[in-house]
């Protein structure tokens, strides 16, 4: 073969190599995620587990991304027996490794199948979930309370009995407390709640309205919508109750907030002419930034994955609603499922979320990068269940 | 040989394609215009105006400088609640504004005049929404409907000490449905009178 021939070949070969490898560095940084809602589940055989703990298992894994096959096409094989206790192991069959290996007791046979679950995750790199707790607020017929569960929905206890209307929890990170609205005092006002304890106190009760508590990552600081002075407006506060900062001063609306994992920033829902955004404002004060959401209208209800990387938001389509995510620093936004209110998981990648169904609310967990979503648990009696808050 | 000329060319292509697929690269951040999402209409108002006819810059304000601060929370803690004295004077809002429409400016004429003669009543003003919203934005919004109502009775002469405001969001619809015959009567401002205890 000529020189020349043998020449072309190789820069076939190479602008190949070159042509897939360039397309690839335009993807997001981050390749483990690159494109919301279109990475392919991790697929598990499961065998010899049954009933509750099968069910528990399959939940746990279907909303981290896991799909079920058998055990010839899973990259990992789940297997195990529950007479009784929960004994599983989890192989991965390609290289002849054991990931997990256990017998549980002491605990009720699903609180087992979550710890195994979060075993098997752990041994993939992966945080987990499985025994993590939610806040959401519970509506029965004209009144709300709010409500502590597993985050599966099951365990369910209301933690406010007070025949009023309640808003928004907001977990303390690390601590078993929680903000909330509470109209129990015929005034929206926001509670702390210690709920080891069972203490809780007016946190925020200025004039006008108290709204959406949003706690900064270290517990020092609550960012809350008021209208003490006169509009609705964003403001922080010192989680002793003191230092409150105005960070916003607009007659158009606020509301929502979150903060950056980073504590530095705040994002929330904002209106600048009648065209609603996304926005930011450092925690200290500052300008405002807008987060484009290129693609989706109306965002609301935004929130900051732990990680960094993402904010969960609602878009709004007339009378419909969509859960999206947009990367941190604003661009292209992606829809992923019809909800409302997203709430991460400390695994930045699975959300609770609320879901109309029939003009009350579900709640539902999603996985965002691959778009498996499944209720949770409801609680019999309650007719709605929304506005979830992850413990994280 | 034509095979040889179409390899060539090929490989050129190739070459060609390599470098403008490397070199181009996706801006961040760039906000594309909203509702640019194929088969869905956004809610008129919610996007800017296509076409870049965007209102001047007005160096006269048409928002109030400041909103007037809200009453302490106890100011009229154990008044008595009466929500039937003004119920008919119930102002109504237009999807996702809190604009007082010069239609119902009237009715809140009428709640000042109430209170104007009777000293020393006070007005509690609900806010509140149609469910065609998310929770903590439509608590916000019901805010903002209370608030354009005392800014409206405050600009009416009534003593800002003596309107309060409340919002419910969406929790306490006056009707259940979920049509616009529905939420046309959900987006409201209810007007509860308070009377001091003893009176």
């Amino acid at each position: 073969m000529n020189p020349f021939m043998r020449l072309k070949q190789i820069l076939i070969v190479l602008g190949l190599v070159a042509a897939s490898s360039a397309a690839y560095s335009q993807i997001e940084i981050d390749y483990t995620i690159t494109a919301p809602g279109n990475v392919k589940p991790v697929w598990v055989s499961i065998s010899g587990l049954t009933g509750e703990a099968l069910a528990t298992l399959q939940f746990d894994l279907y909303v981290q991304g896991f799909g079920f096959t058998n055990a010839q096409a899973a990259q990992y094989q789940i297997s195990g027996s529950n007479d009784g206790n929960l004994q599983a192991r989890a192989v991965d069959p390609h290289h002849k490794s054991t990931l997990v290996s256990k017998a549980y007791s002491g605990v009720p046979l699903r609180r087992q199948a979550h710890a195994f679950a979060d075993d098997f995750v752990m041994a993939l790199n992966g945080k987990p979930i499985a025994q993590t707790k939610i806040a959401f607020k519970g509506e029965n017929g004209h009144t709300s309370e709010i409500y502590l569960a597993d985050f599966d929905g099951h365990n369910a206890q209301a933690v406010t009995k007070d025949g009023s209307l309640v808003a928004a929890p907001c977990w303390v990170p690390g601590h078993l407390a929680l903000y909330y609205v509470s109209y129990k005092l015929n005034h929206a006002d926001i509670f702390y709640h210690d709920l080891s304890t069972g203490a809780r106190r007016a946190f925020a009760r200025y004039g006008g309205s108290n709204m959406s508590p949003a706690v900064s990552p270290d517990g020092s600081k609550v960012a809350m919508i008021l209208s003490k002075d006169g509009w609705t407006d964003l403001y922080v506060g010192d989680a002793d109750g003191g230092g409150l900062k105005r960070l916003t001063k607009s007659p158009q609306d606020e509301s929502s907030p979150c903060w950056s994992p980073d504590g530095k920033w705040i994002c929330f829902a904002a209106k600048e002419r009648e065209h609603r955004t996304l926005c930011k404002v450092p925690a200290s004060g500052g300008a405002l930034q807008q987060i484009g959401t290129s693609g989706m209208p109306s965002p609301t209800e935004p929130d900051w994955s732990p990680d960094g990387k993402w904010i969960a938001f609602t878009a709004q389509f007339g009378s419909s609603f969509a859960i999206c995510v947009v990367p941190a620093g604003g661009g292209m936004a992606t829809e992923l499922v019809e909800g409302e209110d997203p709430s991460w998981a400390p695994n930045s990648r699975t959300l609770a979320y609320g879901r109309r169904s029939g003009g009350r609310y579900v709640l539902a967990l999603l996985d965002m990068p691959t778009k498996q979503h499944k209720d949770v648990s409801r609680i019999p009696g309650i007719s709605s269940q929304s506005q979830p808050s992850w413990a994280r | 040989m034509k095979l040889n000329k179409f390899t060539n060319l090929m490989v050129i292509g190739l070459v060609l394609c390599v470098a403008a697929v490397g070199c181009r690269k996706k801006p961040v951040g760039v906000t594309d215009l909203p509702g640019s999402r194929a088969g869905k209409v956004p809610e008129p108002g919610s996007a800017p105006p296509v076409g870049g006819n965007q209102p001047p810059v007005s160096t006269t304000p048409t928002e109030p400088l400041a909103g007037t601060p809200s009453n302490p929370a106890d100011l009229h803690a154990g008044w008595i609640k009466d929500a039937e004295a003004l119920r008919s004077q119930t102002v109504y809002f237009d999807f996702d504004r809190s604009v007082l429409k010069p239609g119902e400016k009237p009715k809140v004429a009428a709640v000042a005049d109430y209170l104007k003669a009777n000293s020393p009543k006070a007005v509690l003003v609900e806010g509140n929404c149609d469910e065609r919203g998310t929770e903590e934005y439509n608590r916000a919004l019901g805010e903002r409907r209370a608030l354009a109502a005392r800014e409206e009775l405050i600009r009416l002469g009534i003593d800002s000490t003596r309107v309060d405001t409340i919002s419910y969001g969406k929790d306490k619809p006056a009707v259940d449905g979920h049509d616009e015959a529905a939420w046309s009567k959900n987006r409201r401002d209810d007007f509860v009178v308070l009377s001091p205890p003893g009176k």
